[in-house]
């Protein structure tokens, strides 16, 4: 048995390469559920129930899509340019804390909310651009791997978070759980809809979704960061500066995924804890992927994950199947699409 | 006595077929030349040979028994030994490391390591194949390491010797040497093949030439019986002529080279390199690979800026030494490795022909990319320089090499350069093809360029030069006008014997 | 400075820096071997996760420790062989390969840990490897004491760098499996398969680091609750660099590193007005620190992440 690789891959095969993905993920899954005695078909239409089923299942699902909007985005753009950002979640929390922070400022109580939010939505996103551009000056510096650097800033950061939720941020007022001082009512992201926690967050992510997809498509600094990311050497050869072209996408995956912590905080819970993010940074990874790193397709992946997060939510409590199903079904998917990826270009032969 | 024999071996990739009904056998201690052009499927026909390719039909036998497919372990056991044209060695390891691995059974709890020294020091002085065992391969020259790829053929103990394309990497002399020493092994009682495009080596170096063209065997002569003239239409398949240079009137100085000096930037580096490129007039700049070629190409195309001297663009110095300030100033860049340097494979054709100049208000405007023009003006190269296989937005990964080379010669002549450089332009192309390229660069040189041209091609830079400078160690020879050139010359210039041109120049000046 | 000195000559504190260095040293081990043959094994946060896990399950439902840490190797392997055929022979990305197996291993042993132990609030425990202390060796003053009163897998982990070491150096394997990860082209030209090599030494490391998490749950801890690796197999990635890809020298990174943990962890208790955050942090402050220092030294495999598909170059 061998692979060739096609000639010319179908736009047809590449579209439906993420549909093939996501069914065998499902079968996969499913045959987990069975294995733990309950009917796949029953817990799929509990998911499915629990994500879409109600008014208030319908908007922790878009909710719980925003932040993930944003994370995959960043890490599309950055694996676009073969930058390995790994970091989403240092970055997420780092922009998130950013804005808390931000929001103790006393003359920021005291703006109108147009700007206070823009101004919390700036410093989230600065925050998450230094948190990248470390690593990667470490590679242009030092030629260290991005990805074991960014994966262990991770680390870092959500001990400086609880470091400083402990400390100067603390609120006196929290019981319990540590929690940074909430940020002022003015720069709280206004609801989309009444009585659930949907917020104009989601407007922000798809609007960014758009954005990014026309400044690949269409700039002189979309096709350069492309052409770095397939092919350096050709690149460089063609005038690409390497390192200005990186240092640009870094800023704006970093500052996408800060934007991400910033827009959680302003919209969903007002202020930061360690527990803020349920690994968004590492599902913006598998996001990124089952879009191809497609922006406009990232929305599409970030819907399917927080269907199955919310959905799965509700369906454990009526089965007994742990909700870790969710991540599960939502990893394995990112397998079976590198391989799904990977039969769109070679077709296998004897 | 038959020691080897090859039965109508046929192999496709896909659509392609790389060879047909291919029939060939080979005698103890004879040495017989493969030749053909690039894709004529002569390294198809030795990696199924070898095993590392299955044929799709067809048997290969080794002193009458069949050799299973796929196998090269069985092809070893056998008495089968590859010399590949990029060495299969580990450039961290030791040269002893490198010829022992895979000598022993894996799963022994001690290599034999004193035995293994031994027997290559036995068989180094046997066939007068000198070289230490426990330096490591990546301080080696290139001559070194085809010793290396050699010994560990024979330290498999190989009766028949395979080696594609030896000569790529060596200087004349090392060649000699290397013909010398396969003529040594033959006498000895080892068979060989050698897997050849130079006709000259052919004649000089093989009992017997099979000659292979779009992938099945054209025809089979004794060496002695047949000339140079009679291989190269066999080969090509149709008399294909080159076009002639004609003599020009060069003008004024566009590109100065004074004492420039650049360390090693992906090859070997400058030490103060001088020439003077004239409008209308080719300087070639010969050598054999390594001596710094790709350092002077990437210097001159903007990549890097000298570390001491100065280039000088007709006689002042440029405000910044990059790729856009170049090409800007006029300096079209045909890069030396096509494919992983002159084009991005999974980018569409017109990106591909617009990257490099992007930043030109034809191709965009503030930041926005101008789809249109850039599309339009790709349509254009494809139309003007009959680019097969290319469309607008089709990736450009697929082109033939030949295509791709009329692309970027396209790209480039598309903005009326007023210096090109020519890096190594026909490398790997078919006869067709080069006579393409020798047109263009004619042409460009016929309406006033001035055409830098590095090439390793002895036959190619006499044809188009008007003078020659050779390349070693990173420095440059003398200029001597291509009349005063000949094949023994340009060889002792390579070899960095610059006493004659130096009398040819002084000559000259006079 | 007193209570430094102190700390630096208890028994604790080095017996711990070698407990605290068993898992690295297995995983930093699986990594090496991994790399090797020129794959980056980026799936070891998530095997080290799912060993400690099958680990403890094993255990837990009665069966011993050793067949505890076997079942934790096989299911190493496992996942191991998972990443080789994706990786090697249809070449996909090592990164996004690596972190996906991560991210699947470790949901799956969260979900499996919680279809065994549905609604338990604190994580049921097993009976851990007890320290094994070797005869009349283990009464020598200090460094028998730190030495030879140890659990038997940590006596394994050192035994395993020695093996590998020789492996590496002195046997015909050693050297194709180091070909490999130089150039796998001269493997093949040699009669080896370097595909099926590669696959089946994956295997064998992923089962390390698989064993590396059991140790974990089976003796430094005595049960398995989600996010307990804690970033420690990403410091085996960096480990590996920092030993230049060499198992002795790894051995080395690992206990330099468990010796600042250890530290650090006492030092927490007694230095006052410092966030313990700040201590927390040095490991991976650490890891990034020894990237820097051997990033341009180190002796990289020439074929480290260059998938190898015959014929092509």
């Amino acid at each position: 048995m061998r692979f060739e690789r096609r000639d010319h891959p179908s736009t047809g095969l590449v579209l439906l390469a993420p549909v093939g993905a996501v069914l065998a993920a499902l079968v996969v899954a499913g045959l987990l559920i069975a294995i733990a005695g309950a009917n796949a078909f029953e817990a799929y239409g509990l998911i499915l129930k629990g994500a879409f089923g109600s008014r208030l299942g319908f908007s922790e699902t878009l909710t719980r899509a925003t932040p993930l909007i944003l994370t995959g985005l960043a890490a599309a753009v950055a694996f676009r340019a073969k930058l390995w950002n790994i970091g989403g979640e240092g970055q997420f929390y780092i922009g998130a804390l950013a804005v808390a922070a931000f929001g103790m400022i006393p003359a920021v109580a005291g703006l109108p909310p147009v700007l206070a939010v823009a101004l919390c939505l700036l410093a989230g996103a600065v925050a998450g651009m230094l948190m990248l551009l470390g690593p990667l000056a470490l590679r242009l510096k030092f030629g260290v791997d991005e990805v074991v650097t960014s994966l262990l800033l991770n680390f870092v950061a959500v001990l400086f978070v609880s470091m400083m939720i402990e400390g100067a941020m603390k609120d006196p007022l929290a019981f319990g759980w540590p929690s940074s001082v909430p940020v002022p009512g003015n720069a709280e992201l206004p609801k989309l809809m009444e009585r659930t926690r949907l917020h104009a967050g989601l407007l922000i992510a798809v609007g960014a979704a758009v954005a990014v997809w026309l400044v690949q498509a269409r700039t002189v600094f979309g096709m350069r960061s492309r052409a770095a990311g397939l092919n350096p050497r050709a690149a460089s050869f063609a005038g690409v500066p390497l390192g200005r072209t990186l240092v640009s996408v870094a800023c704006l995956s970093g500052g996408l995924a800060g934007l991400a912590g910033a827009i959680e905080v302003l919209g969903v819970k007002g202020y930061v804890t360690t527990d803020l993010s349920p690994g968004y940074g590492y599902s913006g990874i598998i996001i990124a992927m089952l879009a191809n790193l497609n922006p406009l397709g990232v929305i599409a992946a970030a819907l399917f994950s927080a269907v199955m997060f919310v959905g799965a939510d509700s369906m454990s409590r009526a089965l007994s199947i742990p909700s870790y199903i969710a991540d599960v079904t939502v990893a394995l998917s990112l397998l079976t699409m590198l391989v799904a990826l990977f039969l769109t270009q070679y077709r296998i032969r004897r | 006595m038959r020691v080897l024999e090859l039965q109508s071996i046929t192999k496709r990739f896909g659509a392609v077929t790389a060879n047909e009904d291919v029939s060939l056998h080979l005698d103890k201690g004879e040495i017989i030349a493969l030749l053909g052009e690039n894709g004529a499927g002569k390294t198809t026909l030795m990696s199924i040979l070898f095993g590392h390719y299955t044929a799709d039909a067809g048997t290969v036998r080794v002193e009458g028994a069949e050799l299973p497919p796929g196998k090269p372990r069985a092809a070893i056991r056998a008495g089968v030994g590859m010399v590949h044209q990029h060495f299969a060695l580990a450039p961290n390891l030791t040269v002893l490391e490198n010829v022992m691995t895979g000598t022993e059974s894996l799963w022994k709890l001690r290599s034999d390591r004193a035995g293994a020294r031994r027997k290559l020091a036995d068989l180094s002085a046997k066939f007068g194949l000198k070289v230490d065992p426990d330096a490591r391969v990546s301080e080696l020259s290139v001559g070194e390491c085809q010793r290396v790829e050699i010994l560990k053929a024979l330290y498999n103990d190989a009766r028949i010797l395979i080696l594609d394309e030896p000569t790529a990497v060596l200087t004349a002399q090392e060649a000699e040497g290397l013909f010398a020493t396969l003529r040594e092994m033959a006498a000895k009682g080892l068979s060989l093949i050698f897997i050849s495009h130079k006709l000259h080596e052919v004649m000089s170096a093989s009992d017997r030439v099979v000659v292979l063209r779009g992938g099945r065997v054209v025809a089979e002569r004794r060496t002695p019986e047949t000339s140079k003239e009679e291989l190269a239409e066999l080969m090509v398949g149709r008399a294909v002529q080159r076009p002639e240079r004609v003599p020009g009137r060069p003008g004024a100085v566009l590109l100065e080279g004074v004492d420039l000096t650049l360390g090693g930037k992906g090859g070997a580096s400058l030490k103060g390199v001088n020439f003077r490129l004239h409008a209308g007039e080719t300087l070639g700049i010969i050598g054999v690979s390594g001596n710094g070629q790709t350092t002077l190409a990437g210097l001159v195309s903007g990549l890097y800026p000298p570390d001491g001297g100065a280039l000088l663009l007709r006689g002042h110095r440029p405000a910044r030494h990059d790729v856009p300030h170049a090409i800007a100033a006029g300096i079209g860049r045909i890069p030396e490795d096509r494919n992983a340097e002159g084009a991005i494979g999974d980018m569409a054709t017109w990106e591909n022909v617009v990257l490099e100049r992007i930043w030109d208000p034809e191709f965009s405007s503030r930041g926005i990319v101008r789809r249109g023009a850039a599309k339009q003006a790709t349509q254009e190269i494809i139309r003007d320089h009959d680019v097969r296989g290319a469309s607008v937005d089709g990736r450009i990964r697929l082109l033939s090499g030949g295509n791709m080379q009329k692309l970027i010669l396209g790209r480039v002549l598309r903005a009326g350069p007023e210096i090109l450089v020519a890096a190594q332009p026909s490398r790997g192309l078919d006869e067709g093809a080069i006579a393409g390229v020798h047109e263009r660069l004619l042409e460009a040189r016929g309406k006033g360029a001035g055409v830098l041209l590095i090439s390793e091609d002895l036959d190619e830079v006499m044809a188009l030069s008007d003078r020659v400078q050779a390349i070693v160690g990173g420095k440059l020879s003398p200029a001597i006008p291509v009349e005063a050139a000949d094949a023994r010359l340009l060889g002792l210039m390579m070899a960095g014997d610059w006493s004659v041109a130096k009398e040819i120049e002084g000559a000259d000046a006079v | 400075m007193n209570v430094i000195l102190d700390i630096l000559s208890s028994v604790g504190m080095w017996e711990a820096v070698l407990r605290i260095a068993t898992p690295l040293i297995f995983g930093t081990l699986g990594v090496l071997l991994c790399e090797r043959v020129g794959v980056l094994n980026l799936g070891i946060e998530g095997i080290m996760t799912f060993g400690a896990m099958l680990g403890w399950l094993t255990v837990y439902s009665g069966g011993d420790l050793w067949m505890g840490l076997v079942m934790a190797g096989v299911g190493g392997a496992m996942f191991g062989l998972l990443h080789a055929v994706l990786t090697v022979p249809l070449g996909l990305s090592q990164h996004v390969t690596g972190l996906g197996i991560t991210l699947f291993a470790s949901s799956f042993a969260y979900y499996v840990f919680r279809l065994a132990v549905p609604t338990a609030t604190s994580p049921p425990t097993v009976e851990p490897f007890r320290p094994l202390a070797v005869p009349g060796l283990s009464e020598i003053p200090f460094v028998g004491q730190v030495l030879f009163n140890q659990t038997a897998p940590t006596y394994l982990a050192l035994a395993l760098v020695a093996a590998l070491a020789w492996c590496l150096y002195r046997t015909p394997l050693g050297l194709a499996l180091r070909m490999t990860g130089e150039n796998p082209h001269a493997v093949d030209a040699q009669g080896i398969n370097p595909v099926s090599l590669r696959i089946g030494t994956i295997m064998a490391g992923s089962a390390l680091m698989g064993m590396g998490g059991a140790f974990l749950t089976l003796a430094a801890f005595n049960s398995f609750f989600p996010t307990m690796v804690q970033g420690r197999g990403w410091i085996c990635v960096a480990l590996v660099v920092f030993a230049s890809w060499r198992p002795g020298r790894a051995l080395l990174g690992a206990l330099l590193f468990a010796f600042f943990d250890a530290f650090q962890l006492r030092l927490q208790t007694v230095v006052e007005g410092v966030p313990y955050q700040l201590f927390l942090m040095l490991p991976y402050a650490l890891s990034i620190l020894a990237l820097v220092l051997m990033a341009r030294r180190a002796r990289v495999p020439q074929a480290l992440m260059q998938p190898y598909r015959r014929g092509e170059r």
